[in-house]
């Protein structure tokens, strides 16, 4: 009896904390008890630990409020919780939204439920990575992280010392951004996996934490290591501070990926070489556009990936290769400052 | 009866709503003697006991011990007038050694500024401490350095009985001590349990095991329906008599009494 | 008193055990043995392993989750564990790195250690009064942090600049190996740990309240108030944690450190910690934290793909399961 009740005691004080937590970001406010010309549209996405993920949201969910509509919105737990999503989803087909904003978590897991969702006359649109086969959706608004690759790939080839040590620290490549990244910077740069400029490569978390001891790990090994390819600008800033603990700060020439804010300050004081901006915001504009189009006169998007556009930021331009400053990234970058 | 009586109390009563668990109860424990107390289950022993040892406070009667009335609030008030408890199971941490055991929750520091600025223990001390207690008890082991997990179950309650008569003042009670062994690891127990008594200990004995009871107590206290109705000699009263009183098959009557009945 | 019993007892306990043999049958003994094979299979294999750099780099590695585990085998020796360490660490560190930035460093630390301490009082008190399943008590704390610390920070990280903030990352070079003073704290809040929980009273009721509670209580042993000690003590572990992590990355990063809970409960059992509470110790920890980081260094090192590291280190926490599952089902007769 008495375990029995603190059994219960405990279950329910667990699931007030979870629930709390769970719930403490996400306005399910959607349209119950309102008229029905109301729409309400589903925004998921991807966890919002790295503040790429809240500029998204934030910018998807003011340009749908500011068309008057209602938003209900759920966030992956983790990288790669595709499990919240499917949930997520589901929850808003029953809620009868008109349609889906979707980050996805994973290219291939959200693939069913998307085909669900569509099935009930819902429109969905990924945005910043894709789902496989692509036209599972109804259009993608995301950086092409390939082009992105690439333009850091090209530029480090055109900046790279004559004899290259390369090292890769990257993300979980079955993440369609990571992989995306990855391979265009090889592209760009000329170059295949087993190529033996390479001199390592590392998973990170995406973290400062996990990008520095990756490149630690790597300069124990390899102290020639003179390029960096990082998979964003929080790795790339650790990996930073590895090379400076070692006072090899200068050495290398880093390479990364985003344009937040506190990457273009990197850039501007040297501590990254060159690194491709994404527009997140853009992404959401175009995908509410798309949404808006669909609502009014029923009109799909056209199908496929459409690149919300990459810009290549360093203060050393090389030649062939367009280019904007620091201080251009830094009127035009995203997170805070 | 010249003997000194320890511990006793007169007219305990406990309710739990309806039921009555003891009803004006009496007890006497004399100095150097073990007391079987036997009866059904049921029959309210273990209230008796609780009573006895500050887990539970009887709504109305009087315990004193060695002539002055005591007052239990908690098992930590019986501890400190020296009452001390082994039970069935749950008496040592299997994890730690023996030492350890032995003076758990009463360790012993360092003497100067080690015990009393770095709170270090006196490993030496309590080591020889608790070598002499289980020489004094007779009881045979390896290494006092040993693990108590290590022991066989006799032995194990062995460093359960040992613990407690260490630190009892005045009395030690046994609920249900061999409940759990074997033949030859009762045998084991009950010989220290007459030790304990030898060292100058009074020994409450909570038993089923009429041959066990028989063996060793020097007097037998029957509970039944929340009272003592009778305290026997177990040279003057066979084992069917006892259980046909405890049971309520022969009236206490019947017998050689002991001392003075409720 | 002493009889001649008595002096053969205490003869025959003399000789019972040379050194060697009671080292062998210590707990730490295996933990031990892996991580010199883990270092000797490294050293052969590849070139740079075993330079002064690397080693010392590896100590500098282990810090952080290093001290996160010393908090976390206080607890796990109760039969506890702590799912929300990680995420307490966390709170305190941007606590730290926020106030840090219009303020006095001092303060923040103070106040990054009392958000320790709150948090762990809070997991102590609904563990210890409530008896709530500690299990259940950290996983709901550890996601409230969580969130609590994205949202304090609006998921930005912070810059450290302020020396005292990044004090541990410095420290002395010793015949051409540097070592920090973050290391030398992780060794000196091991050495203090260890001290208290071999050599003290408090030390030894933690065992017991983990190994038998029940029996603990009966002997008059304060269970509730070792448990909440327990965990009031792992939070001014995991305060210094959070001062390690500031050290060794200069960022207060919300985001960062998102498996070290798990990451230090991998060191405590690698380490020979029972899960089941009672056996093991600090110095296990020490080593299980220093194996782990082993692992990632050499297998990175030697050039093989990342999530064989996880293949190994999960492979290390099912021996040491086992071993653990063995050892108490061989003496439990």
């Amino acid at each position: 009896m008495h375990t029995i009740r603190r059994a219960a005691a405990s279950i329910l004080a667990t699931s007030l904390l979870i629930g709390t937590a769970a719930c403490g970001s996400s306005d399910d406010d959607a349209g119950s008890g309102s008229g029905s010309s109301d729409v309400t549209i589903g925004i998921v996405e991807l966890n919002l630990s790295n503040p790429f993920f809240g500029t998204l949201e934030k910018a998807t969910e003011a340009a749908a409020t500011a068309k008057g509509w209602k938003v209900m919105k759920s966030e992956a737990k983790v990288p790669g919780d595709s499990a919240t999503q499917v949930t997520a989803i589901e929850n808003m087909i029953a809620r009868k939204v008109k349609a889906i904003v979707l980050d996805p978590a994973n290219p291939t897991a959200l693939v069913d439920v998307v085909k669900k969702a569509r099935d009930k006359g819902i429109l969905v649109v990924t945005v910043n990575a894709t789902v496989t086969p692509v036209d599972a959706a109804d259009a993608t608004f995301a950086t092409d992280n390939t082009a992105a690759g690439k333009l850091i790939g090209q530029w480090a080839k055109a900046s790279a010392p004559p004899s290259p040590r390369i090292a890769l620290l990257d993300f979980d490549l079955s993440d369609g951004p990571a992989g995306g990244r990855h391979n265009g910077f090889l592209e760009g740069f000329g170059i295949t996996d087993k190529d033996p400029q390479i001199a390592g490569e590392a998973l990170t978390k995406g973290t400062v934490e996990t990008g520095q001891s990756a490149m630690e790990n790597l300069l124990s090994a390899h102290p020639d290591i003179n390029l960096v390819y990082t998979i964003n600008e929080p790795v790339a800033h650790g990996a930073y501070t590895a090379l400076k603990n070692k006072g090899l700060q200068g050495k290398a020439t880093m390479v990364s990926v985003d344009g937040a804010c506190s990457g273009v300050q990197d850039v501007k004081d040297g501590i990254i070489g060159a690194t491709a901006m994404q527009f997140p915001s853009k992404m959401g504009e175009l995908a509410v556009a798309a949404a808006a189009e669909y609502i009014a006169n029923g009109t799909k998007p056209k199908p496929g990936l459409t690149d919300s556009g990459t810009v290549l930021i360093t203060d050393k331009p090389v030649a062939g290769l367009t280019s904007q400053t620091s201080e251009w990234g830094l009127q035009n970058c995203w997170g805070e400052k | 009866m010249t003997e000194t009586v320890v511990l006793r109390a007169r007219g305990l009563t406990k309710h739990y709503g309806q039921v009555v668990a003891l009803d004006d109860c009496d007890f006497d424990l004399r100095a150097d003697e073990i007391l079987a107390v036997i009866g059904d289950n049921g029959a309210g022993k273990s209230t008796l006991i609780k009573a006895l040892t500050g887990a539970v406070v009887p709504d109305s009667g009087t315990i004193s011990l060695k002539g002055e009335q005591v007052h239990f609030r908690s098992a930590l008030d019986a501890r400190r007038v020296g009452i001390e408890t082994v039970y069935q199971e749950l008496g040592v941490a299997p994890a730690l050694d023996i030492t350890q055991n032995l003076y758990l929750g009463r360790e012993q520091r360092r003497k100067g500024l080690l015990g009393t600025v770095f709170r270090k223990l006196d490993k030496p001390a309590m080591r020889h401490g608790s070598a002499r207690q289980m020489a004094d008890l007779g009881i045979r082991i390896q290494s006092i350095r040993q693990k108590v997990e290590t022991l066989s179950g006799g032995q194990r309650q062995a460093v359960a009985v040992a613990r407690v008569a260490a630190w009892a003042t005045s009395v030690v009670i046994m609920d249900e001590p061999t409940a759990a062994l074997g033949v030859r690891e009762t045998n084991q127990v009950l010989g220290l349990i007459e030790r304990v008594r030898e060292n100058g200990l009074p020994v409450v004995l909570i038993s089923h095991n009429m041959p066990n009871v028989f063996q060793v107590a020097d007097r037998i206290h029957i509970h039944r329906l929340g009272r003592r109705i009778a305290l026997v000699d177990p040279r003057n009263t066979t084992m069917e008599e006892a259980v046909a009183v405890m049971t309520g098959a022969k009236s206490p009557e019947s017998l050689h009494l002991e001392g003075g009945t409720a | 008193m002493t009889n001649t019993a008595d002096a053969a007892l205490l003869e025959k306990e003399e000789d019972h055990g040379g050194p060697l043999r009671t080292f062998i049958g210590s707990q730490i003994a295996g933990p031990l043995a892996a991580l010199i094979l883990a270092i000797v299979v490294f050293g052969v294999t590849t070139s740079t392993f075993l330079n002064a750099d690397n080693l010392s780099l590896i100590a500098t590695q282990s810090v952080v989750v290093g001290t996160l585990a010393l908090g976390q085998t206080l607890i796990i020796l109760t039969a506890g564990i702590d799912l929300a360490n990680g995420a307490i660490m966390v709170l305190a560190a941007v606590v730290i790195g926020k106030l840090a930035t219009d303020g006095n460093a001092l303060w923040a630390l103070v106040v990054g250690t009392l958000v320790c301490l709150v948090m762990g009082g809070l997991n102590g008190v609904l563990i210890s009064r409530f008896s709530l399943p500690p299990f259940i008590v950290t996983l709901g704390v550890l996601s409230v942090l969580t969130a609590a610390a994205r949202l304090y920070t609006d998921s930005q990280s912070y810059p450290i600049s302020s020396d005292l903030l990044t004090i541990l990352n410095d420290g002395p070079t010793v015949g051409g190996i540097s070592i920090t003073y973050g290391v030398l704290l992780w060794i000196a809040l091991t050495a203090v740990l260890g001290y208290a929980l071999t050599q003290t009273a408090w030390g030894v009721r933690v065992y017991a309240v983990g190994d038998n509670r029940a029996a603990a209580a009966l002997t008059g042993i304060k269970v509730r108030r070792v448990l909440l000690s327990v965990y009031l003590t792992a939070a001014v572990v995991y305060a210094f944690a959070a001062w390690q992590a500031l050290g060794r990355t200069p960022t207060a990063d919300p985001s960062g450190y998102s498996t070290a809970n798990l990451d230090s409960i991998t060191a405590v059992v690698i380490g020979g910690t029972s899960l089941f509470g009672g056996r093991g110790g600090v110095v296990g920890t020490f080593i299980g934290a220093l194996i782990v980081t082993v692992l990632a260094n050499g297998l990175t090192q030697a050039g093989i793909d990342s999530l064989y590291q996880q293949v190994a280190t999960g492979i290390l926490v099912v021996i040491a399961v086992a071993v653990d599952h063995f050892v108490r089902t061989r003496q439990t007769r």
